[in-house]
């Protein structure tokens, strides 16, 4: 669908303004670049003062990096990423008073994959501690706030990057997302986020939460965007037995208008109370743009949907508690000892240096995953919980025996305020409702902007696609965008 | 029942320093979230296997091929304490 | 059966390292004795953000292991996390099996007390080994080195089977024989690449319900096992016959004292916490798989020994001896096929040549003797050119040397002298100054002869064949 009048007047004066080259996308920016029109410098400038003046008001970053010297072909727009991500030579703390100062010998495969494509990482991006959040509130280094509204959470626990995209501060960053925190933080803060299907990037580099759910993904301003960063990250990694040697597609490729005969279900578990009423109209109208463009429209059952939490919350603190183990004032990182001795001196020393360098929420689910692995109750809860992961499994897999794509809101608000969930755990669970069965899955999810509620806060829509299929998922985000442009609309910062 | 003896042991399993108040705040959390998981009591789970991967993948392997390590420059340089070319830990008690 | 009534009971669970190349989940060099942490990466140093995949040789050598041991091979494989802290675990959690290891129930047959028993095997499973601990006392630290960490290790488990220290002991030497042969390990236990941890309990003669055991730990010969093991059934006759109780713990032996004492670390019970272990993904076995490395697996030691003493003639206790080394019954075999006669050859190896080995503490493929080089040194006895105890003098040089068996009978100058006309003078000699023994000799003692053979080799040193010798003086004197 063409451009409106204004939206051309707008992309125009954007493109020539290279004061606002931080706004522009970054296949915007490539082709400023190519034609001669910018240089790295100028974009490197840019974003640089776009990052000074925002990022106390929204903390989006933790850590910026000095622009190295670098030769600029092939030339990459920098993608910063989330604090979980190794880069070698710099700190990865995952937000964690445990790991501060850590510096990793070595990159995660995303990363140099990264700096291949030429491009460069210009800081780490606040998040949950661990990633264990959905509102980046509990990290070491302070909330992130949501440009959107200061006042408010920009999603977790990859709140530092889809602020940063959001504001302006970063073109395009990588998250991760265990139970939608790609997803969720993207549909609070008005950008595009997109968990691939699991086993599409190596999670080589990226420090574990829940080994089996984990996946590295794009946080971006756009859908054009999502498909070129996924072009530049996707792929098989030897060093990871979870990586699928499934041939990498040109995501961009998908990019088409068209939509007629997509078959898009609609399950009744993901319109329950509960969700926001503008969530829920702004999401409703999304499916009747989908129906006027030809689509066919299909209400469908995922029946186990609503014990995904539960599952979810068994299986990944068990996976986390185990992958944290190896936190323990031993090899790296923090290590302390109390003033005064309580047990032998090394057991202290676990005990001492894990109470001072995790925060409350790991501290919870390290002890909830441990709880259920415990001997006597792994039947009861960890054994049961991943048969209950084969049921929401086979819940997918039938639907998409007929569905392209499945639809529903990202999340069932949109972005809360800061202080309002942190003292119910459960309530900040269940935030996380409609993203967590596509992790359990190992499913691809995107999440796009679809509109704004009455706060002028964003709505996020999602949409799910079988194992392997990110081409349909990009390919139906885009013919919705291209004619819903809420992406052009920035947050006052 | 999540009992004060059951967080301490929890809290000892996951070597977690925890006083007691901290100790009834986990315990009360504790119980809250597994009595919010007791709902996956109410399915049948009979004859379902349980999925660990989702991918179906299997028999992935290595060659026994050598590859460089660290040096031992590198893999000292984030170490917390570190002596003769090793980690240096609190004496441990066999 | 003991004299106190009490039966006992003993399983032994053995830790082999193995000899891949690499290590079992990432590339670094698998190696003993190096510098501290210069075999290391991020992987087996436990990094946040590392990932481990499966070294295939190693799964190949988990199912050498069951089959040598008649187990079951699981067709399914899978790894677990087998989780708690100690420094000498990066991850806190050990990459281990727990519910489908690469090897179910088998049995391995053992000589002893002078029957065959079969010891029956639980199982046989993959895991990683923990890196080491040096403990000091002048920094009151302990030290950490993770070369070790990572090292492929199959971990082999008895049955509670074995009744008596001495049959433990055999079991380890069977086992470790049988080990060698496969070539997947150097089953050293002063290097550490074979380790065996034993459960030891007593039960009142009679009684088939178990008794409490209890768990020895570092040892370091098999004789020190056995030594802690009877040490053990003593301490616990002592204190059942005292009406106490057997408390299950585990011990550390200490060889110096010879005493044990109870692992403070270990008081705390274990909750290991296993689940699958997510990062890697599971292992199907095919019947083809295993039918390869059926190939692969070579003549036993049991099957090799009872094909020696048919195919060579030889008694099935000297072909035992032959076979207790691999490389050492593939050199008998290279010589036997030289020409030479089983029964020598066997003679040569198991007493002259097994002295050299023991002397020098090694196997028979770090000395300079060559099967060819053998065979020759035997054929030279033989045909008289050098008495058996020069042969064993030059067997002494060339195992060092490898200088060619003539060559060095010529430096050495140890021909012996064969010739009648040179010996005969020093014959006359010795016959003239002893008349008694001559006497003796002619009134039917010809054997009285080697007194005279031994003094005319004293005035020829070395140099007299003393066959040609006693010819000489049974000529000599019957002639007279």
């Amino acid at each position: 669908m063409p451009l409106t009048a204004a939206q051309v007047i707008i992309k125009f004066q954007r493109l020539l303004n290279s004061m606002d080259l931080f706004a522009l996308t970054a296949h915007e920016i490539m082709g400023l670049i190519v034609s001669g029109k910018v240089s790295a410098g100028d974009v490197a400038v840019s974003l640089r003062a776009r990052t000074v003046a925002c990022n106390p008001k929204t903390n989006a970053f933790i850590r910026i990096y000095d622009d190295p010297e670098r030769d600029e072909k092939p030339y990459c727009v920098p993608v910063a990423i989330k604090d979980n991500i190794c880069f070698k030579g710099h700190p990865v703390t995952c937000a964690s008073g445990i790991l501060k100062n850590f510096c990793p010998p070595y990159d995660a495969a995303v990363v140099e994959k990264i700096k291949s494509a030429g491009g460069v990482i210009p800081g780490a991006l606040n998040m949950d501690e661990f990633a264990f959040g959905s509102s980046t509130e509990s990290s070491v280094y302070g909330i992130t706030r949501n440009p959107w509204d200061l006042e408010r959470v920009p999603g977790g626990s990859s709140g530092g990057a889809a602020a940063a995209v959001a504001a302006g501060e970063a073109v395009w960053a990588l998250g991760s997302d265990t139970g939608g925190s790609i997803r969720q933080p993207a549909s609070f803060c008005g950008v595009v986020g997109l968990k691939p299907t699991y086993g599409r990037v190596s999670r080589y580099g990226l420090i574990a939460f829940g080994s089996s759910l984990d996946q590295i993904g794009p946080i971006t301003k756009d859908v054009t965007d999502c498909a070129a960063l996924m072009n530049i990250i996707s792929g098989f990694d030897m060093r990871d037995s979870t990586s699928v040697n499934v041939p990498v597609p040109d995501y961009c490729r998908s990019l088409t208008n068209n939509l007629k005969g997509l078959r898009i279900g609609i399950p009744g578990e993901y319109f329950i109370d509960g969700i926001e009423q503008e969530v829920l109209s702004t999401v409703r109208s999304a499916i009747d743009f989908f129906k006027k463009e030809g689509a066919v429209i299909k209400e469908i059952t995922l029946p186990h949907t609503e014990y995904a939490v539960a599952a979810y919350y068994i299986v990944a603190t068990a996976e986390a508690s185990s992958n944290l183990a190896r936190f323990d004032g031993v090899e790296y990182g923090l290590r302390a000892v109390p003033a005064k001795a309580r047990k032998a001196g090394i057991v202290d020393m676990y005990e001492e240096t894990r109470a001072r360098g995790f925060g409350d929420e790991v501290k919870r689910r390290i002890m909830l995953g441990t709880y259920v692995l415990s001997a006597g109750y792994y039947d009861a809860y960890y054994l049961r919980a991943q048969k209950v992961r084969t049921l929401i499994k086979n819940d997918f897999d039938r639907a998409f025996l007929d569905c392209d794509i499945i639809l529903s809101p990202t999340a069932p608000t949109t972005a809360f305020r800061i202080g309002e969930k942190t003292q119910d755990p459960i309530a900040m669970y269940l935030s996380d409702i409609f993203t967590i069965p596509a992790n359990l899955a190992g499913i691809p999810s995107i999440s796009i902007p679809c509109g704004f509620d009455g706060k002028k806060l964003p709505v996020g829509l999602q949409l799910m696609a079988a194992p392997f299929a990110e081409e349909i998922l990009l390919a139906s985000a885009f013919a919705y965008e291209q004619a819903h442009p809420w992406h052009l609309e920035r947050a006052k910062l | 029942m999540i009992t004060k003896e059951t967080v301490s042991n929890i809290a000892s399993l996951s070597r977690l320093h925890i006083d007691d108040v901290q100790n009834a705040r986990f315990g009360k959390n504790l119980e809250d979230i597994l009595h919010y998981v007791e709902k996956l009591n109410k399915l049948d789970v009979t004859g379902v296997l349980p999925t660990t991967h989702v991918l179906r993948l299997e028999n992935v392997f290595r060659d026994d091929v050598v590859l460089p390590s660290l040096t031992q420059a590198e893999a000292l340089s984030f170490a917390i304490d570190s002596s003769t070319g090793h980690y240096k830990v609190p004496k441990v008690i066999e | 059966m003991s004299l106190t009534g009490f039966e006992t009971v003993i399983g032994l669970e053995v830790h082999l390292q193995l000899n891949t190349a690499t290590k079992i989940f990432c590339g670094c060099r698998n190696v003993f004795g190096e510098d501290a942490n210069t075999s290391v990466c991020p992987v087996c140093l436990g990094l946040p953000g590392s990932l481990p995949v499966f070294n295939r040789k190693v799964l190949v050598s988990g199912i050498k292991v069951g089959l040598a041991l008649n187990c079951a091979i699981n067709t399914f494989v899978k790894f677990d996390r087998k989780n708690y802290y100690y420094p000498d675990l990066p991850k806190g959690y050990q990459i281990s099996q727990f519910d489908f290891p690469i090897a179910g129930k088998g049995f391995l047959p053992v000589l002893t007390d002078g029957k065959e028993k079969r010891i029956g095997i639980t199982r046989a499973h993959i895991e990683e080994d923990a890196g080491k601990l040096i403990h000091d006392d002048v920094q009151n630290a302990t030290l950490v080195d993770y070369n070790r960490t990572g090292t492929p290790l199959i971990e082999i488990v008895s049955e509670p089977d074995m009744r008596s220290p001495q049959e433990a002991f055999d079991y380890l030497t069977t086992l470790k024989l049988l080990l060698q042969y496969l070539d997947v390990s150097d089953c050293d236990m002063e290097k550490g690449s074979l380790r065996c941890d034993a459960n030891v309990s007593i039960r009142p003669a009679g009684e088939t319900k178990l008794g409490t055991k209890t768990e020895l730990k570092n040892m370091n010969s098999f004789s020190a096992v056995k030594r802690a093991i009877e040490h053990e059934v003593k301490r616990q006759t002592g204190l059942l016959l005292a009406g106490e109780k057997i408390v299950q713990q585990t011990l550390l032996w200490n060889e110096d004292k010879g005493i044990t004492t109870p692992m403070r670390s270990k008081e705390q019970a274990h909750d290991y916490r296993y689940f699958p272990e997510p990062d890697l993904v599971p292992f199907t076995v095919t019947s083809e798989e295993i039918e390869r490395v059926c190939q692969d697996v070579p003549e036993l030691p049991n099957a090799r020994l009872h094909r020696f003493a048919e195919q060579y003639s030889i008694s099935e206790y000297d072909a035992r001896i032959l076979v207790q080394d691999r490389v050492f019954a593939d050199f008998f075999e290279a010589a036997a096929g030289m020409g030479i006669e089983a029964k020598k050859l066997c003679n040569w190896m198991n007493s002259p040549l097994m002295k050299e080995l023991n002397d020098r503490k090694c196997r028979i493929n770090a000395l300079k003797l060559t099967p060819a080089a053998l065979v020759a040194l035997i054929t030279r006895v033989e045909d008289g050119t050098i008495s058996n105890l020069s042969g064993k003098e030059v067997l002494a040089d060339i195992v060092i040397s490898g200088t060619a068996v003539d060559d060095l009978i010529k430096t050495k100058g140890l021909a012996q002298i064969s010739d009648d006309s040179a010996l005969e003078s020093v014959v006359d000699a010795i016959l003239g100054e002893n008349p008694q023994v001559v006497e003796q000799i002619r009134s039917g003692k010809p054997g009285a002869a080697g007194f005279l053979v031994g003094q005319a080799m004293k005035r020829l040193p070395g140099k007299a064949n003393p066959k040609k010798l006693n010819e000489l003086i049974q000529r000599r004197v019957t002639n007279v």
